[in-house]
């Protein structure tokens, strides 16, 4: 894209976008990147954010992160937050189809040199044991009022009821792994249906888990490594991303079109595309779309919980020791496609506002109340995947990060369509170059492992120096994966 | 050609066309197939299920026509193709009876692909032509 007007350029990765550009605009759009990043981002991703900032009780600026490109409705990488006391509306495309897609980070205690032999031992039983790839169904099975029971207690249902994880687990995942408000009786049959037998698996696509190392070279900050429990050279972590599923997928859908019918006759709202439809917070409608979406942010949680289960098993079966003793503790669990009611101190004065993030995690700073007590001292962990190929990030939230409702970036972002990424890369060979470079891949589908080809996206490095310079985000650790399980 | 895929950044769009609204939305279910599985054509019709939709406009009735076979893809683990399809107007909107036929996801003789989350509203289209009908979907892979 080229890097011309409707820009304005406020600061070094600041590209604002003022409400004169298209009629309807509310607020101005800002696009968080370096001048790089700028110009590889699709066009369409303008056109998309002001859009964003036309939705009625808008608050500050409509943002794309460094990593965005162009979705439906909001871009990925996009940020609004809303004011439901002024009419503000909640938009499920501002929160996407899999609702808390997010990430999930643990430690162990064990190296390199520990792991390296036995890795594709590793791989091949936490590919066994993680289910993966379309239609895949998962190993707990719960019948429907206990499936109802995970949308209203999310991942804590999991660890009491079931005993799949620690009760520190619940301490370090963004809310507890639940948000109170669920409602189960807001979700359709065909959501229930669709997820009911999914609790527990990965998905497929950018889904995936990795093994993953922290090279001393790649310690950004000592310091902050080790309260967040890295500080062993070479150590092994693993990491996963993944969403609520289909249960999640039918909600979206749902609700969209119920807001479809109603937003125009009943609220008056035009919009200027249909992925943008919304009803205010505060109506039958939108409450009910909050508390349907609650599930599915539930639901999520419980599915990354049950994956950190069998994770837990992988390695005692693999290394013959228990998990408790293999250090595999989480560091963190964040979501990156969500909305959620947060406390802001906006204009001078402290407003409650609906933040939607699609493609973007939020990254609370330190003494953030919200925080768990383990890291309120420190900054909330924010966890950003690369491609398979390249490796992700910890980093950290920063005071600074006011600035965009503490939101940063969520990954790489794609640059090159899945069909271009099949033609270009072929997926067995692939997997053997990786082997050569000592990465051990178990994928579901060969194709779908080639659209998956580090270069279909961005460089990570950019992306995460970009939040830095940004001031929304601070590196700490990078990792390399040595392993990876796609769907 | 009654589907062509076109060129999206993270997710999956097609163009489609049809003589009649009955083969555009065939189309429309074998481009999200084959967006799900490399050999469609190797999916054996053991199952049957009927259909019956209705919806105001045809796009949406598009939209949730091929809603069915990605939630059969989830809560059934079926992959189905439509066997018949007959789409009428009435009163309110338009009618859409039809039959899906396929048989459960199988890894070893299915060659999966993108898990389908879901239609997407996003430039969804269903148009007449003069020499019958248009479309475009974008799907969210």
């Amino acid at each position: 894209m080229a890097v011309t007007t409707p820009f304005q350029r406020i600061g070094e990765t600041v590209w604002e976008i003022p409400t004169s550009y298209k009629t309807g605009m509310r607020v101005p759009a800002r696009i968080i990147a370096t001048e790089k990043l700028l110009q590889s981002m699709d066009a369409a991703v303008v056109d998309q954010i002001t859009n964003v900032a036309t939705i009625p009780g808008i608050v500050g600026y409509a943002y794309c992160m460094p990593d965005g490109h162009s979705g439906y409705g909001f871009p990925i990488g996009g940020v609004a937050a809303t004011d439901p006391s002024q009419g503000g509306v909640v938009s499920p495309g501002g929160i996407g189809f899999d609702i808390n897609c997010g990430m999930r980070l643990v430690r162990t205690n064990l190296t390199l040199e520990e792991v390296q032999p036995r890795i594709e031992k590793l791989m091949d039983t936490l590919f066994q044991l993680v289910p993966a790839g379309v239609g895949s169904r998962g190993a707990l099975k719960v019948d429907r009022q206990e499936f109802c029971e995970i949308l209203e207690q999310g991942a804590p249902w999991c660890v009491r009821r079931r005993g799949l994880g620690w009760m520190e687990d619940l301490e370090r995942t963004e809310e507890g792994g639940c948000l109170a408000g669920a409602d189960a009786g807001k979700v359709s049959r065909k959501a229930l249906d669709r997820g009911v037998d999914q609790v527990g698996t990965l998905g497929s696509g950018n889904h995936y888990l990795e093994v993953q190392v922290m090279r001393p070279e790649n310690i950004l900050d000592a310091k902050l490594a080790a309260a967040f429990g890295l500080s062993i050279p070479n150590q092994i972590v693993v990491m996963f991303h993944c969403g609520s599923r289909g249960f999640g997928h039918q909600v979206a859908t749902d609700y969209l079109q119920l807001f479809l019918s109603v937003m125009e006759h009943k609220y008056s709202i035009k919009i200027l595309d249909r992925e943008l439809a919304c009803a205010p917070l505060e109506s039958p409608e939108g409450r009910d779309y909050f508390a349907a979406m609650k599930c599915a942010l539930n639901m999520a949680f419980a599915n990354r919980q049950v994956i950190l289960h069998h994770v837990r098993e992988a390695f005692e079966r693999v290394f013959g020791k228990s998990a408790e003793d293999l250090g595999l503790h989480m560091v963190y669990d964040v979501s990156h496609n969500t909305a959620k009611l947060e406390r802001h101190l906006w204009d001078g004065t402290e407003r409650t506002l609906l933040v939607h993030r699609k493609g973007a995690t939020r990254a609370f700073a330190p003494g953030m109340e919200d925080l768990p007590n383990v890291y309120r001292h420190v900054g909330q962990p924010v966890i950003i995947g690369g491609s398979m190929e390249t490796g992700s990030y910890l980093l950290v939230g920063v005071p600074e990060g006011a600035s965009t409702f503490f939101s940063t970036a969520h990954g790489s972002g794609r640059t090159m369509s899945r069909a271009k990424a099949r033609k270009l890369y072929r997926g067995d060979k692939l997997r053997r170059d990786m082997e050569h470079r000592g990465i051990y891949i178990r994928a579901v589908s060969m194709a779908g492992l080639a659209e998956e080809a580090g270069g279909a996206y961005k460089n990570i490095d950019d992306v995460v120096e970009a939040t830095t310079l940004a001031g929304i985000s601070r590196p700490v650790v990078r990792f390399v994966p040595i392993g990876n399980i796609k769907g | 050609m009654p589907y062509r895929f076109v060129d999206h950044t993270a997710d999956v769009a097609f163009e489609l066309e049809g003589r009649s609204l009955e083969d555009l939305f065939l189309s429309a279910a074998d481009a999200t197939l084959a967006t799900m599985v490399e050999n469609p054509e190797d999916i054996v019709p053991r199952e049957r299920k009927r259909l019956i939709l209705e919806s105001k406009e045809p796009d949406l009735l598009l939209l949730n026509f091929l809603q069915e076979l990605i939630y059969y893809k989830d809560a059934e683990s079926l992959f189905l193709r439509p066997s018949e399809v007959k789409i009428s107007q009435t009163d309110d909107g338009w009618r859409l009876e039809g039959t899906l036929e396929g048989e459960t996801i199988d890894p070893r003789r299915h060659r999966t692909l993108a898990d389908v989350k879901a239609v997407t509203l996003h430039g969804l289209q269903v148009h007449p032509t003069p020499k019958g009908w248009c479309g475009f979907v974008l799907l969210d892979v």
